[in-house]
């Protein structure tokens, strides 16, 4: 399985998508699963468009939020590293 | 009580099937094609599903492909802001319609095998050139870039092949493989002699399947289905009875799952006569096993009564001769005892495959 590095780009595949919801709020649907994404989740996928690379992703993040950069990469690496395993996110290289 | 909205639909387009595998889960008395939704009825089942919060719908048989309004019924439902996935058995699929279904906003094909040569997939399916013609179909979704599931009903014909059939799912280039033991609803229980596995096999699966999912990780998941009936704990059939999911059949009765029409008192009503929300909330055969006030002991003071739900009603039904009863798959069930052993029984003879029949025209 691909590591994640600063240089990484994630990206949505197709058949997996964001959705917002009357009553759920905002979801990740993915072939017979519906990930229900919280704040901070939806702040990641907001960043995530397919060129922006994982260290431009984080260093975004730690701007907005003002907060540590190593933190911020920290918590960034273990959503997506999930969502990797699922197959709900593609990373390349 | 309003119940939560339901997430997932299974839209049964039709019960005809070129395919005739003895495990169907389509009912014994098969829809008559004269009989099925029209496009337009379909079309407004799925604007309703939509309002209803439904998220995924299943576009399922039969064989779907079997519709010729796919297509229009793909771009209805993907209107309806619906997650549209094709379950399919690849038979029935060009090239050129799973590249029209994907231009119409179908999202993922669910491609079904029934084991990984030709000789073991075309018997059971029944039907010759199966197999290469499914091989073809993977060919076709992975060149149109459409997402693959390869979905694999195992049983003791084909268990000892779970290990060639997850490398053929790697090799067509599914994300993902739902590998699911034989269930004896319907069809399957006229050939429990001749698919029960042994309880070698399904001890050999679990250690497969945890390896394959450490070596495969992040390359493909593996959702398994273990056999209930060499387990302790019964399965939590449907999330919980009008929980999660609903059914439409081919004529458009509205079931809780789909084998709910075994339980012979409950009456479905029709998408034909009501609306889809108020079957989903006000239905007698909805509300029948909602949440636990239906229980009996052991289960209405048992700490997994939310967990698994006291199991699956029509398995009670079937084996207890109560849907309201513990599933006898529960080892607080007192008929766990023998449906082990008569599983253990099955598993040790028969040969004779009883395949499912053919949908009549009318």
């Amino acid at each position: 399985m691909a590591d994640l590095n600063d240089a990484s780009v994630p990206k949505l595949p197709r058949g997996v998508k964001l959705r917002e919801d009357a009553e759920r709020g905002w979801l990740l649907l993915a072939p017979e699963r519906v990930l229900t994404l919280d704040a901070i989740a939806i702040a990641v996928l907001g960043e995530v468009d397919g060129v922006r690379s994982f260290g431009e992703i984080v260093d975004r993040l730690a701007e907005r939020y003002a907060a540590p950069r190593d933190q911020i990469a920290g918590d960034v690496k273990t959503f997506l590293t999930d969502l990797i395993e699922k197959r709900m996110m593609d990373v390349s290289p | 009580m309003t119940p939560a909205n339901p997430t997932a639909m299974l839209a049964e387009l039709t019960h005809r099937c070129p395919l005739s595998c003895p495990y169907c889960s389509n009912p014994l008395e098969l829809i008559r094609r004269d009989a099925e939704l029209s496009t337009e009825q379909w079309v407004e089942v799925f604007r309703q599903a939509g309002e209803l919060g439904v998220l995924h719908v299943h576009l399922s048989g039969g064989e779907p492909a079997s519709r010729r309004d796919l297509e229009d019924l793909t771009e209805a439902a993907a209107e309806a802001d619906l997650y549209t996935n094709l379950i399919t058995s690849g038979v029935g699929l060009t090239a050129k319609r799973i590249a029209e279904l994907a231009r119409r906003g179908l999202e993922h094909v669910q491609l079904s095998i029934q084991g990984p040569t030709k000789a073991i997939a075309d018997e059971i399916g029944g039907y010759a050139g199966g197999y290469e013609r499914k091989m073809q179909v993977a060919d076709w979704i992975a060149a149109e870039g459409l997402p693959l599931t390869v979905n694999a009903v195992m049983h003791r014909r084909n268990f000892e092949k779970l290990e060639d059939t997850i490398d053929l799912a790697v090799k067509l280039g599914a994300r993902r493989l739902e590998v699911a033991t034989v269930q004896f609803h319907g069809w399957a229980l006229q050939n429990q002699a001749a698919l029960m596995p042994t309880r070698r096999q399904v001890e050999a699966a679990e250690t497969i399947i945890d390896d394959a999912r450490n070596r495969l990780r992040g390359a493909l998941v593996i959702d398994y289905v273990a056999a209930d009936y060499f387990a302790r704990f019964p399965k939590a059939c449907m999330g919980g009875w009008g929980s999660v999911g609903l059914v439409v059949t081919p004529s458009g009765a509205v079931m809780p799952c789909h084998a709910a029409d075994t339980i012979p008192h409950l009456v479905f009503e029709n998408v034909r006569d009501r609306p889809l929300s108020e079957i989903w909330e006000k239905s007698d055969a909805f509300n029948a096993y909602r949440g636990v006030d239906w229980m009996q002991e052991p289960c209405r003071s048992c700490e997994r009564r939310e967990i698994d739900f006291g199991g699956c009603r029509c398995q009670a039904m079937a084996l207890a001769g109560d849907a309201a009863a513990t599933d006898p798959a529960c080892e607080k069930s007192p008929l766990n005892e023998k449906l082990q052993a008569d599983a253990d029984a099955f598993s040790r003879g028969g040969d004779t495959l009883v395949h499912r029949a053919k949908a009549p025209a009318s």
